[in-house]
Formats: C-alpha cells, structure tokens, sequence
C-alpha cells in the first residue's frame, strides 16, 4: 500500500492543533505537558512522513531529527514535571492561573 | 493480495481517525489521570504510523521513551500533585472559544495549503533500518548527538536539583 503525503500532512495537522487547543485551555500545569506531548509527536510524524516520501531526501535525515526530537521531550518532560512539583510543594496549587507570584 | 492492501489501507485510515479520537479526549477530559491513560493510546498510536511508514526502530523508540519513561514521569507528577476527583474545580480557563476559533482557521488555512501545494513525492516509500540509522548517527549527526546526549544528563540533574526538598 502507498500512503499519500498530503492525507498523513492533514491528519498531523490536526493532531498538532488538538495539542495546541489544549495547551491552550487547560488550567492545570500537568495538563499543558501532556499537551505540549501530543503537538511533539505530530511533528515527528511529519519529520518521517516528509523523508520517506519526498524526493531528494535520504530517511535516515528525518529519523535521526525524530530520535533527538524525543530527547529534548523527555528533558521537557523531566523538568517541567520537577517545576510543577516544586511549585506545589511551595504554592500548594498547579493551576497556572493561580500561579501569580510575579505578578502584582 | 488486493485484499490485503486494501485491508490495510482501512486500518491505516482507522489508527489515524483513532488517534484523533484519543487525542481530542486527552485535551478535554476532566480526569487528569484519564487524560494520562488517553496520552498512552494516543502514543501508542504514533508508534502504529511509525510501523505504516516503516520506521520500526523509531517505533521501538517510541513505545520505550514515550510509552515507557515519559509516561511514568506524567503519573507520578499528578499522582504527586493534583487532587483527582474534585468535580467542583474547572479544568479549563476561559480562553476557550477564542483558542477554538483561532484553532479552526488554522486548520482551515494549514490544509488549503497542504491540498494546494504539489509534493515532489517518490512512487514508493524510502525506507531505513538500525544500521544505516547508526551509522547516520555516529557518522554526519555525530556532534548534535553528543550535544543532545550532555542536554539530556544535565537537564536530569537539573531536574533532581529542582525536585527534590529543601531537608
């Protein structure tokens, strides 16, 4: 079977915007990291999808991008998730809109 | 053999559509903890589509980083912190209409241009294996990998530093 570019292009598409719209809207700081998850991964969709099928690209290109991709989402994950435990364990609350210390 | 590509075109549209479906509940379910198990299967799906385009040790990866580790990180973190059940708090703020509408003439704009440019595309897939990944790695991408690799131990000391309590 053949996968056509354009229809994985969409669906990433897509899938990017779901994880932007909850990035967006959630209250809750561990719920933006989830977020922040999913609109990571469709891009490292995107960077397989385009070196497999596009000419003049070899596949290991968008592979190794997609590798160092999920490494720098596992060190987001790591410390942001250690931020949001220090700041309850200071704050008592992760919901970001009652995070305002630094404003006034 | 007709009937297994077109078997498994089907599924290929069905893990999509899947995902999708997963996702959009991720984003939107009250339970936190639920939203960490829909992130699970909206993974898990990822390494799905990364078999279809024949990428099986990004797939390996896959399922082992995200799946494995990063998952487990998210449990403990809401685990730690949040108080699950508390139907009296909103999970959402109040952006979002606006965050929805901005959403939708993004997508509209991003798939009119994806549906009107016309892709230079090969006939069949370009694939790749462990090996030529390796050597990719250790060869041309040699200095970004150790770059990547002292990110990585610095940000989880990092990480221990700022987690850990003051006692």
């Amino acid at each position: 079977m053949s996968i056509p570019l354009n229809h994985l292009l969409i669906f990433t598409s897509l899938l990017f915007l779901t994880g932007l719209y909850g990035a967006l809207t959630r209250r809750n700081a561990v719920g933006i990291l989830i977020a922040i998850e999913i609109m990571l991964n469709a891009v490292n969709i995107n960077f397989v999808a385009f070196t497999s099928s596009l000419k003049n690209t070899s596949p290991e290109l968008g592979q190794v991008f997609a590798i160092f991709v999920i490494v720098l989402a596992a060190t987001t994950a790591a410390v942001g998730l250690a931020i949001v435990v220090a700041i309850y364990r200071n704050q008592k609350t992760i919901y970001t809109d009652e995070i305002d210390l630094l404003k006034w | 053999m007709e009937i297994f590509n077109s078997l498994a075109t089907v599924s290929f549209y069905g893990v999509l559509v899947g995902i999708l479906a997963v996702a959009i509940l991720t984003v939107t379910t009250r339970n936190l903890f639920h939203a960490a198990i829909f992130l699970a299967f909206t993974l898990l799906g990822v390494a799905v589509v990364y078999f279809f385009l024949q990428a099986e040790f990004l797939a390996g990866v896959q399922i082992l980083i995200y799946v494995g580790a990063i998952m487990t990180l998210v449990i403990f973190a809401i685990m730690l912190t949040s108080k699950i059940g508390d139907p009296n708090v909103p999970q959402s703020n109040r952006q979002r209409y606006p965050a929805l509408i901005l959403i939708l003439a993004f997508a509209v704009f991003l798939i009119s241009t994806i549906l009107k440019t016309s892709w230079n595309t090969t006939e069949t897939l370009q694939t790749t294996d462990a090996i030529r990944l390796g050597k990719a790695l250790m060869g041309e991408f040699v200095f970004p990998f150790e770059v990547v690799s002292l990110v990585l131990l610095i940000a989880l000391i990092g990480a221990i530093v700022v987690a850990r309590s003051d006692q």
